[in-house]
């Protein structure tokens, strides 16, 4: 960590960084802990361990059936957004074409946009339309709002494809479906499982769209807002807060990984085309 | 390529067939056809949908039938009504706060990693972010937790006797609000100014300093403007989205807190008044817009003069 | 030239918009050839290669291999495979599998396959790798790889884009005699796009020069550096003198001039040329130009003084003042014989060769 000549190495830095981790932390890891005291309030000093605020979930059928759902518009909306993503990512990177930055920009768009404002414009044209609040509302919503995520996933994934190896690939007599299917899918399969991933955890936990959108149908964000006018429900919901939150973790650190192994093999590639 | 086409047909007019073929297998064909499934997607349900806001925002309602003939009495209500106005400027001064702090609070991290990094950058980004990736409505919830009366904070400082009884400043109001809103955006600050960081090469730095600047001249000369269009990103990302926040003044705001978002939802809630939301949600969309231009404007002039 | 060339280009024109990438290109390359295309970047010399591999479409003309149009013909259709510049190899396939990867569309049999794979490994001297993935090779392994899995397919006619830029000097030069006997060994036209005048020069059989889409001169390698017809290829392909002279006579073939330093001297008219004002550009290359040593006499001589000098291990450049030259001359003399020791400032006398010299077009 020596920094370069030039380059001011201060000591109050890495001290700064650490506050801020804290910071950062501090909210997160305090559900957990709070998930396995056994008092109704969170309050210090802890009231000693328990986990019957995890066993209680086990036994909570509106749960259940909100995690249920949570599932299908997860995988669902994984599923859409980088199916559209692939499309829009591929043709970004790939071609160059009029109009490719205004195409863009809308894609991206709802990441410059509260989120508040999109949630209401589509629940009025939906409703406007006649259309039922469903889950599948909930999923074309959370497409939108996805795919900005999965195309920034999936851009920088095909952004260190080089398109040599597919003319390598028609040069040796491949088709071109035979290419994608051979050398494309293969090479970017890390970023389309890595894309994938993030938009299921943020399909996971997203709440606006969800609370606008789901109808009769919750998701698991939208039953803890409905919980949380009820004190007594809080440590049940502290609980299942912390099961989301590890869900989460996990989700986002395989992405990572598989992300992190597909650039190194991706970079000892690039390493001559430089 | 209209210029291309025509000279070609002129020079060899036997082969006027082939060229249609090789526009067909041209680069913009095929990025056109390629994006149009995700682009119709985003125009469907999210370009129609606020072009029908800002329809709406024209219209009036009288109970369920909505009159179209074009009124800007929406907009006299949005602008004029003092509890709309209360709520705009109150929305606008917090999300200016938020991202201000909040860009402030993550330069010196994405320049940290940046810079001192070393090998585990990606380890140091990861790091930063996973907070931000886990559930938002879970996080203000936590800041519930621990910024309530009988919360984290107050027992907290009460136990270690800092304070002989609980604080009831700190939750319900906009302090709070601003709290939460940082701490929700600070990854996507933080990313922005890293990627522009680590685009300043290294050797300019060093130029700098051996054309005499010292540290504070050199960051200030070479590498603050260099990371300038990373800064406008991150104070865009975090500005406009925070103006239309929902969640974090409905469980944390209390009655001082409350925020545009909580009077939109109204709209179309019980209050049911669609083109007046619309005209909310327009209103909200443009002066946040205005202010992010003003505020970008300003921290460019803010950097050359530093220059 | 054999009676039916390998490759036809006929009156091949690219543009790009309104750029002109390739500018009337006429050319036939012979079956067995080792072609070079040499020329600066932007010269246009990649895009009609990759218009013989079929990744760019001339905008008219045609190109025909074998004797077959191949407009409108996909590259995975065409006699012809490829080494690219940064070798492509697939990087979630080993060696083997990247050179199969053609292979598997011709349906042969597994022991089949493998001979051939086997076969084209040890070709290219790789034998002992074929487990390794692509990040795991060198350069100049990964190199072979491409070359082996393009050879494997028993191409027509083997493309070779700027193959060995990406190596360092060392590695090279034996891949550019490796590459040669390669040639010689499967017999077929390699066509080779470069930039290395030097590479060319010791690879080709004949050397296409290439300046700003159009061809401007197609010769045998000593040709090329010997008559050259432009001052730019010249002037591209190592140093030259250049100098005015006034044209005395001309006739279809030849030209006669008169030069201030080198009198009067009838030289091979180039192609094309044109003269301006009665004048010519006339050149000699440096290594043309030798100096003499103590009483040695030759037959043609030009006195001057070095004004600098400049040392390059076995050569040593000398900057020359010919009185009544307007450009002193450069002369590139080998070390044997102390040339690195003449001081600057000294009096010396230069042989020359009137044959030496060469009549370009400006």
């Amino acid at each position: 960590m020596s920094g370069r000549h030039g380059i001011p190495k201060s000591r109050w830095l890495p001290a700064y960084v650490t506050v801020y981790l804290a910071f950062l932390y501090f909210p997160i890891l305090l559900l957990p802990i709070f998930s396995f005291n056994n008092a109704a309030t969170t309050t210090f000093p802890l009231a000693g361990f328990t986990t019957k605020w995890y066993a209680s979930l086990w036994h909570n059928t509106a749960l259940l059936e909100a995690a249920r759902n949570s599932m299908i518009v997860g995988v669902s909306v994984a599923i859409l957004s980088t199916v559209l993503g692939i499309c829009a990512a591929r043709a970004i990177t790939r071609y160059r074409f009029r109009g490719q930055r205004a195409a863009t920009g809308l894609i991206m768009a709802p990441l410059f946009l509260p989120e508040i404002i999109f949630a209401v414009s589509l629940l009025m044209i939906i409703l406007q339309l006649g259309v039922e609040l469903s889950l599948v509302t909930v999923i074309l919503g959370q497409v939108i709002f996805c795919l900005p995520y999965a195309m920034s996933v999936l851009i920088s994934g095909f952004g260190g494809f080089d398109r040599s190896l597919e003319e390598a690939s028609l040069d040796l007599g491949e088709t071109a479906i035979g290419t994608f299917r051979r050398v494309t899918l293969p090479v970017v399969a890390p970023a389309l499982v890595s894309s994938l991933l993030v938009s299921f955890t943020v399909s996971l936990d997203e709440f606006i769209l969800a609370f606008f959108l789901s109808g009769t149908e919750p998701t698991l964000p939208v039953y803890i807002w409905g919980q949380l006018r009820f004190a007594a429900k809080l440590p049940g919901v502290l609980a299942l807060g912390s099961v989301m939150i590890l869900i989460s973790i996990l989700l986002l650190t395989l992405s990572e990984i598989i992300r992190r192994r597909a650039e190194h093999r991706l970079r000892a590639q690039g390493a001559l085309n430089a | 390529m209209a210029v291309l086409s025509a000279t070609e047909v002129e020079q060899r007019p036997t082969h006027p067939p082939k060229n249609k073929a090789r526009w067909t297998a041209s680069e913009e064909a095929s990025g056109l056809a390629l994006i149009s499934p995700t682009l119709l997607y985003a125009v469907a349900l999210l370009f129609l949908p606020i072009l029908i806001v800002v329809a709406y925002s024209f219209w009036t309602q009288d109970y369920l039938t909505i009159d179209r003939t074009f009124t800007l009495q929406n907009y006299k209500t949005a602008l004029g009504e003092p509890i709309y106005q209360d709520l705009l400027v109150r929305s606008l001064v917090i999300s200016l706060v938020v991202s201000v702090v909040t860009v402030t609070l993550s330069y010196p991290i994405a320049w940290f990693i940046s810079f001192h990094g070393g090998v585990h950058k990606n380890l140091w980004l990861f790091l930063i972010t996973v907070p931000c990736w886990t559930s938002y409505l879970l996080r203000v919830m936590s800041w519930k937790v621990i910024l309530g009366y009988g919360g984290v904070m107050n027992t907290g400082l009460l136990s270690i006797g800092i304070i002989d009884k609980p604080l009831t400043s700190l939750l319900y109001n906009s302090n709070a609000v601003v709290i939460t809103l940082v701490h929700s955006w600070a990854a996507f600050a933080i990313l922005p100014i890293f990627v522009s960081l680590e685009k300043v090469d290294r050797s300019l730095i060093e130029a700098a300093h051996d054309l005499g600047d010292n540290k504070l001249m050199s960051f200030l000369r070479v590498t603050l403007p260099l990371s300038l269009p990373g800064v406008i990103s991150a104070f865009l990302i975090v500005m406009i989205p925070t103006v239309g926040d929902y969640v974090t003044p409905k469980l944390v705001g209390g009655k001082d807190g409350v925020m545009i978002a909580t009077a939109i939802q109204a709209q179309f809630g019980k209050g049911a008044n669609w083109p007046l939301g619309a005209a909310l949600s327009v209103t909200t969309m443009v002066i946040v817009s205005a202010m992010a231009g003003i505020a970008v404007l300003a921290l460019k002039l803010l950097v050359r003069m530093a220059k | 030239m054999p009676e039916t060339p390998m490759i036809t280009i006929e009156a091949v024109n690219k543009f790009y918009g309104i750029y002109k990438a390739l500018d009337d290109v006429s050319l036939d390359i012979a079956a067995g050839e080792f072609f070079s295309l040499l020329g600066p970047s932007g010269c246009g010399k990649t895009t009609l290669l990759r218009s013989i591999a079929g990744f760019d479409t001339p905008s008219t003309g045609d190109i025909r291999i074998d004797g077959q149009s191949v407009i409108g013909t996909p590259p995975n259709r065409r006699p012809t495979n490829m080494v690219f510049q940064n070798y492509a190899i697939f990087p979630h396939l080993d060696v083997e599998e990247n050179v199969a990867y053609g292979l598997k569309r011709l349906k042969l049999d597994a022991s089949g396959e493998r001979r051939r794979v086997g076969a084209a490994l040890d070709q290219v001297r790789l034998g002992h790798l074929g487990k390794r993935r692509a990040h795991e090779l060198s350069g100049g392994q990964r190199q072979r790889v491409a070359l082996a899995r393009a050879l494997v397919m028993r191409p027509k006619v083997l493309l070779l884009d700027e193959p060995l830029s990406a190596l360092d000097k060392k590695l090279r030069e034996e891949m550019q005699v490796e590459l040669r006997s390669l040639q010689k060994a499967v017999g077929i036209t390699f066509i080779l796009v470069t930039h290395d005048q030097y590479e060319a020069l010791a690879l080709s059989d004949r050397i296409a020069v290439m300046f700003g889409g159009r061809i401007a001169q197609v010769a045998t390698p000593k040709e090329i550096y010997q008559r050259p017809t432009t001052r730019q290829i010249a002037d591209f392909l190592g140093g030259m003198n250049f100098m005015k002279a006034r044209i005395t006579g001309e006739t279809a073939t030849r030209l006669s001039v008169e030069t201030p330093r080198f009198g009067g001297v009838t030289l091979d008219k180039p192609l094309g040329f044109n003269a301006r004002n009665g004048t010519a550009t006339i050149g000699i290359r440096p290594e043309r130009l030798r100096v003499l040593w103590d009483d040695a006499k030759a037959d043609f001589e030009l006195a001057g003084r070095v004004v600098d000098r400049h040392y390059f291990g076995e050569i040593t450049h000398l900057i020359v003042d010919v009185p009544g030259m307007e450009q002193p001359l450069s002369v590139s003399e080998t070390n044997n014989f102390g040339a690195d020791d003449i001081p600057v400032g000294d009096a010396v006398r230069l042989a020359y060769d009137p044959d030496a010299l060469v009549a370009l077009s400006d």
